[in-house]
């Protein structure tokens, strides 16, 4: 068990942003003077994710092993680890798709799922459970868009029936967010009219409608052909950028190492190790991480 | 010697000619025609013997088939149709939401509900219904065990033979209705869910809006198939000698005695309401699936335009060239 502090200070950050630049300013080394955090634009100031010593069980066993983990406004941390590790369901437990056995978890101080009174934990109603939901959006790895509403009605659905915005207002938001992914154009198609990729932009922009402080991906790549998986990484990156804070459990080690502040290595329901891409990638201090990327790294790319 | 082929050329292949100029002929069927002609004749057969045949009695048919008390008899029993088929489905979907709860007490109501009424005569419950009288007087409203009374009525006066006939269609409808819609929301993918609760979207409206339109496509076949055994169905009702159209020409043959053609004027109705029946159930099941095919199929109505308008329209042109 292992708690993280991945809170930035400036001096973390301007490091990050170091790194992350150094790939695109190699041409002109002049730039990297500029030492602004490239994945904060405008000022994050919510969206902060407190994970603490969660457990979860299915049946007899234990898929999560008492995880903590924190996550900053705007910050952007990705979680690898062999599949079984557990990667998945600690991300379905911030959104409270699944109920906790153990543990708390935090979103900018407000307990997910329960409230507190006197010294108990009240376990909220569903109606309540759903209002934190919007502010947290997210992504599956099978898309689960409504295969009977068009792409921008699948975006501005949440808006009019859980937030109850005028349908001319969420029409409007939704063109907009459908620009943002690239579809604009593609408003009116369903989604088996749509390419895998399209349709996983689409529900990137679903997961945005709502104007979230937090977005979670679930595998958002790995039911793409892989020809289309750079197409959903790249709005991936810009969000990156935006200031919303992101979740991202991933098998791609290179969009891992571009896009995170934070790599967190998951094996059997335990966090191993988290740290900058740099450390986890180059500097792996456990045993169990170096041989998970031997396995799922290809030298040949060079990531 | 002359038995020496020339080498040279029974090495190289032949070049391949060019099939793209040849002309398709299609595999042949045969036995497709023999079996058109078998039917065919099957068909004309039996045309010919319900023409022919004077006990058919067309004329009597054709007279009793739009008379006054015929007509009459059809609207009761489109009514009883539509009442019981509505309320049998509505009160379906609530025992299906019932069934699907996470709540025992909801799920054992709704699962002894099905149980009780799949598994008793649909006879037997109009004739509990009619006969509600007998078991319990009056029926009232009130605080149980005080004298505090909202409502009270007499059970025979509540309960006419219509009310009766609607209530034992009703029930026994909704009983059906609940597991056809059951198995039309189990067929949706659970992912549909997850993703409608992540977003924020109420227990009602997740089933409404993004479950119930999935549902509908595996809904809808079964759904028809019962509303069509319900047109039927409701010539049971007969045994309360309510006046639908069965009961209607059992009326009218009991006095002339002319008891297969009146049966063939209910059975001719029938026929034209489950002929309109199906044609709704069509356009209904189009609109329902759109999303779930890339394109639509064409409608009769539009495959036969497109026939004319490509075939007869086209073939003056070809005739000019």
């Amino acid at each position: 068990m292992s708690i993280i502090a991945a809170r930035k200070d400036s001096a973390a950050a301007a490091k990050v942003a170091e790194e992350k630049q150094a790939p695109a300013s190699a041409a002109s080394p002049a730039n990297t003077t500029t030492a602004q955090p490239a994945s904060v634009n405008r000022p994050a100031t919510r969206g902060q994710v407190d994970i603490t010593n969660v457990r979860k069980s299915f049946g007899t066993t234990e898929v999560l092993k008492g995880v903590s983990l924190s996550v900053p406004p705007g910050g952007v941390a990705v979680i690898v680890g062999p599949s079984g590790s557990g990667k998945s369901t600690l991300l379905r437990t911030i959104n409270h798709l699944e109920k906790v056995d153990g543990g708390y978890i935090t979103i900018d101080g407000e307990l997910v799922g329960y409230e507190v009174r006197g010294n108990k934990l009240h376990e909220l109603r569903e109606k309540d459970i759903l209002k934190q939901r919007t502010h947290i959006g997210m992504v599956f790895q099978s898309f689960n868009l409504f295969p009977h509403l068009t792409a921008l009605e699948n975006v501005i659905e949440a808006p009019i029936v859980a937030q109850k915005r005028s349908k001319a207002e969420a029409r409007k938001r939704g063109l907009e967010l459908l620009d943002r992914v690239g579809l604009k154009d593609r408003a009116d198609a369903y989604p088996r009219q749509l390419s895998g990729g399209q349709q996983q932009r689409v529900a990137i922009a679903r997961a945005l409608a709502l104007d979230p402080k937090i977005l979670l991906f679930d595998e958002p790549t790995s039911a793409l052909d892989p020809e289309l998986v750079n197409e959903v990484l790249d709005v991936i990156r810009e969000l990156a950028k935006s200031g919303t804070t992101l979740i991202v459990v991933t098998h791609e080690m290179g969009f891992a190492r571009d896009v995170a502040d934070t790599v967190v290595f998951m094996d059997q329901g335990q966090i191993v190790e988290s740290g900058t891409p740099q450390d986890i990638f180059a500097n792996p201090r456990e045993e169990r991480t170096r041989s998970f990327f031997s396995k799922v790294i290809e030298p040949a790319f060079n990531i | 010697m002359s038995a020496i082929a020339p080498p040279a050329t029974a090495e190289t292949a032949p070049p391949t000619p060019n099939y793209s100029e040849y002309k398709v002929v299609p595999a042949r069927q045969p036995w497709r025609w023999v079996g058109t002609v078998l039917v065919a004749a099957g068909v004309a057969a039996i045309a010919w013997s319900l023409v022919t045949n004077p006990r058919w009695e067309w004329g009597v048919v054709a007279e009793w088939f739009t008379a006054q008390s015929v007509v009459n008899g059809l609207i009761e029993t489109l009514k009883l149709t539509a009442i019981s088929g509505v309320l049998g489905f509505v009160l379906g979907f609530i025992l299906a939401l019932m069934r699907l709860s996470s709540s025992p007490l909801l799920v054992s109501v709704s699962w002894t509900f099905s149980w009780i009424f799949r598994s008793t005569p649909l006879l037997v419950q109009l004739l509990l219904w009619y006969n509600l009288g007998y078991l319990y007087e009056k029926i009232s409203l009130g605080i149980p065990f005080t004298d505090v009374r909202f409502f009270e009525a007499q059970t025979t006066t509540l309960i006419s033979q219509f009310a009766a006939a609607v209530l034992g269609l009703t029930l026994n409808q909704a009983a059906y209705s609940a597991e056809i819609i059951r198995g039309g929301i189990l067929s949706v993918d659970q992912g549909q869910l997850e993703a409608a609760s992540a977003l924020g979207i109420p227990a009602w409206k997740r089933s409404t809006r993004i479950v119930l339109p999935q549902a509908m496509r595996a809904i809808l076949p079964n759904a028809f198939n019962e509303i069509i055994g319900l047109v039927k169905g409701t010539s049971i009702v007969y045994v309360l000698a309510y006046s639908e159209l069965f009961y209607t020409v059992q009326v009218i043959y009991n006095r002339t005695q002319q008891v297969l053609p009146l049966l063939l004027v209910a059975t001719l109705w029938y026929v034209v309401i489950t002929s309109v029946l199906s044609i709704f159930q069509y356009y209904i099941e189009r609109h329902f699936s759109k999303g779930a095919l890339r394109t639509l199929p064409l409608t009769p109505l539009q495959r036969a335009r497109k026939f004319f308008t490509t075939h007869v329209a086209a073939s003056p042109t070809k005739d000019a060239r």
